[in-house]
């Protein structure tokens, strides 16, 4: 029991995620991460306009790709089966995978029966979310595993010990003279804060991990159902080296990232790279179907594709399936104005932004998530946004009310919205607690506005002057006849 | 054509000035306005808040207060809370067919007040006068649920001596959010500061929306941070009688 509740809290997102404002202050005082993350999302954001611009309909692109999904949701455990065969047919190897730890003993497992040392990666947010690499380390220590991240940003995450702070862009909050820092500890001489001499360190190195390499595992931004094939979009080429040198590949794929036919990615991957990075495709979109074949001159000789629930299959036919739909584009982070001021890591969770507060509740639970809902001003620009229509601003609302139902909201809370309640059903009480305010605001009115006042309300004049409820309210107004 | 006036209850106890404004406008275009005294809060405080039965109360009381007057439209001087009537009373009614009913009946014929003077009224010329130059915030709601954008800023331009200029990142949200702007306010006044910034460097010496809730938001820090911005709901733009409360 004690076992099972210490991994249940390891699980994922480890760090508490109770706190957002607390981070959130501390992002808020770094004037290098403000910078990073402006450069960052007004690059993205222009590249996306104009690459959405070129398409003869957009909106209609948005509307398949969110049916699509709803279709494959309505009937995933048949197109799960359905992916299933198809790899196994083709020589793979499939694993249902419940939990987190399901992937790690699979994987721990297979690194032992094979004799593995090394193991490279490509860019996985599945395998972040269970925080796979950490996990090997610690519970296969006996085999010394060295799990090497080849995406860049991620490596330089991974080297850095940070996690990533986006999506799509993962040191997004980092420069390039942090950046530089980062690799010059790690060549053991200092490194030019310059692309491309950063740029040449890192393919040295990452070469050789990629030739010792005894595992490969990535992750899959889309797998087709009635092929059996993995679509992996990267601009790096490092997903290629992963999953082509080793003798193993091993795919730990969300299961809500299936799409019943091979046609439907002509919607998904042009979404993916004009809404992700502004392209109107990434540099490599490789298509992977199985193990190498007896014609084939290149590929592993394994291949494991791990299909990871990890809490998802329960938000099937609920009023957050939605939350499933989402194709990590990053694109709601990039316009979401609170985001943009805090960055990733504020949110204390694998995932950041609009969808990092919808989803880490609903996989994680409301517990572990308190503040996450509330880190919006709920404007709506990550539904405006989001390529498949997720209404994230609505779910964020729901999650709310999930709260206030779970009683997580707190007492105070709750008073106060009762009393609230009681005071807009009845004119006379609302008119009352008017004129009881006006009484109560006199000491505090300074120069026409109030200055300061006690918690909660604190959190508003601590930074912003307010004005007083004015002598007479508009109703006193029109009954006074307005001229 | 008669209209029922909905004026919010921080307008109507903080700012009635810009409710006056409303009423003056209107009238002046020959409508027959009425104003439904029971009114008190479309209640999206609770609702924002994840206080959905509370907040079901209120819009309940709001379909009774407004259910009760004869009239064509609902004109209201906020986007947010037109939005909280026409968008989200159908969604917290959703499984409610009694209450959704009623909701969805009013939802249509509640307005906001430019997409009214625009849309319905077809009118964008007021014959006003206002030295300056301003820009135009639009609120969240307003711009991205009902999509009134361009009126607004049409009928500012129709403003005789107001410039209209366009600033940087106009589409992001000033911050408020309702309780957001109390239980995250460092984050809510970050972004506040943002859009500081890029009035700042607009130009502009005047504010205008049609959302009061993100002008008293913009307002308070400009205030506190020592701004000399003048900032105007659009109605008060527009009144014929300017200046005068009462
Ligand atoms: S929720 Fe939508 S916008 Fe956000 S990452 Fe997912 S697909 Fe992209």
């Amino acid at each position: 029991m004690e076992k099972t509740g210490e991994r249940a809290r390891r699980e994922g997102i480890e760090s508490g995620v109770e706190g957002f404002n607390e981070r959130a202050r501390r992002a808020l005082a770094d004037p290098e991460l403000h910078d990073s993350i402006a450069l960052f999302t007004r690059k993205t954001l222009k590249g996306r306009a104009a690459r959405l611009a070129e398409l003869p309909d957009a909106p209609g692109l948005r509307e398949r790709a969110y049916h699509i999904k709803q279709e494959t949701m309505a009937n995933l455990d048949r197109y799960l089966a359905q992916m299933a065969d198809a790899v196994e047919e083709r020589g793979g190897n499939v694993f249902f995978a419940e939990t987190g730890e399901d992937v790690v003993r699979y994987v721990g497992e297979l690194a032992r029966k094979k004799g593995a040392k090394v193991i490279t990666k490509s860019k996985s947010m599945a395998t972040e979310e269970i925080e796979l690499n950490r996990r090997l380390e610690e519970e296969y220590g006996e085999l010394e595993l060295e799990v090497v991240e080849t995406d860049l940003g991620e490596w330089i995450a991974q080297l850095a010990g940070d996690a990533p702070s986006h999506i799509v862009a993962p040191i997004m909050h980092m420069n390039r003279r942090q950046i530089a820092r980062v690799l010059s500890r790690v060549a053991g001489e200092p490194l030019p804060p310059d692309v491309r001499a950063l740029a040449g360190f890192a393919r040295r190195r990452l070469r050789e991990k990629f030739l010792a390499a005894d595992i490969g595992i990535s992750g899959a931004n889309f797998g087709v159902a009635e092929t059996g094939t993995i679509c992996l979009v990267t601009n790096e080429g490092n997903g290629r080296m992963v999953t082509s040198i080793p003798p193993v590949h091993v795919v730990v794929m969300g299961i809500e990232k299936l799409v019943p036919r091979f046609e439907d990615l002509e919607v998904f991957v042009q979404l993916l790279a004009r809404n992700g990075t502004g392209q109107k495709l990434t540099v490599y979109t490789s298509f992977i179907t199985g193990p190498r074949g007896a014609d084939e001159l290149d590929g592993p000789e394994e291949f494991h594709l791990i299909l990871m629930d990890n809490g998802r299959s329960k938000l099937l036919g609920t009023e957050f399936e939605e939350a499933l739909y989402c194709i990590r584009c990053g694109s709601c982070l990039n316009v979401c104005p609170v985001y943009r001021q805090t960055g990733g890591h504020a949110y204390g969770s694998t995932y950041s932004g609009p969808i990092g507060a919808v989803i880490t509740p609903l996989l994680k639970g409301d517990r572990e998530a308190k503040d996450l809902p509330h880190a919006s001003s709920l404007c709506a620009a990550c539904w405006e946004t989001c390529p498949v229509g997720i209404p994230l601003h609505d779910l964020l609302l729901k999650l709310r009310s999930r709260q206030v139902e779970e009683g997580l909201a707190g007492k105070a809370q709750e008073i106060a919205f009762k009393g609230f309640e009681e005071a807009v059903e009845h004119p006379a009480a609302y008119r009352a607690g008017a004129r009881l305010g006006r009484l109560v605001q006199r000491p505090l009115v300074r120069d026409g506005s109030v200055r300061r006042l006690p918690p909660p309300l604190s959190g508003w004049t601590d930074f912003r002057d307010l004005p007083p409820l004015a002598e007479r309210s508009f109703r006193e107004l029109w009954r006074e006849g307005i001229d | 054509m008669r209209v029922a006036l909905f004026i919010p209850c921080y307008v109507d106890l903080i700012s009635p000035e810009v409710g006056v404004s409303v009423f003056r406008v209107l009238r002046s275009q020959g409508v027959e306005v009425v104003y439904p005294e029971g009114q008190t809060c479309c209640g999206q405080p609770a609702f924002n808040s994840g206080f959905f039965k509370e907040a079901r109360g209120a819009a309940r009381h709001f379909l009774d207060v407004f259910g009760g007057e004869r009239f064509d439209y609902v004109v209201c001087p906020s986007g947010s809370c037109t939005t909280m009537v026409s968008h989200y009373y159908p969604f917290l009614f959703r499984e409610l067919p009694e209450d959704l009913e009623r909701a969805e009946s009013i939802g249509g014929r509640v307005r906001e007040f430019s997409d009214f003077l625009s849309n319905v009224l077809g009118a964008e010329e007021f014959g006003a006068r206002l030295e300056g130059r301003a820009v135009f915030h639009c609120g969240c709601h307003q711009r991205r649920e009902l999509g009134v954008l361009e009126e607004p800023q049409r009928i500012l331009r129709n403003v005789e001596g107001l410039q209209l200029v366009g600033w940087e990142n106009e589409e992001l949200c000033c911050g408020f959010g309702g309780t957001f702007s109390v239980k995250m306010p460092e984050v809510s006044v970050a972004m506040a500061d943002e859009k500081i910034r890029a009035l700042e460097k607009s130009g502009a010496d005047t504010l205008v929306s049609c959302d009061p809730s993100c002008l008293l938001h913009l307002k308070g820090r400009l205030d506190r941070t020592g701004h000399g911005v003048r900032v105007l709901h659009l109605a008060q733009v527009l009144d014929p009688r300017r200046g005068r409360v009462g």
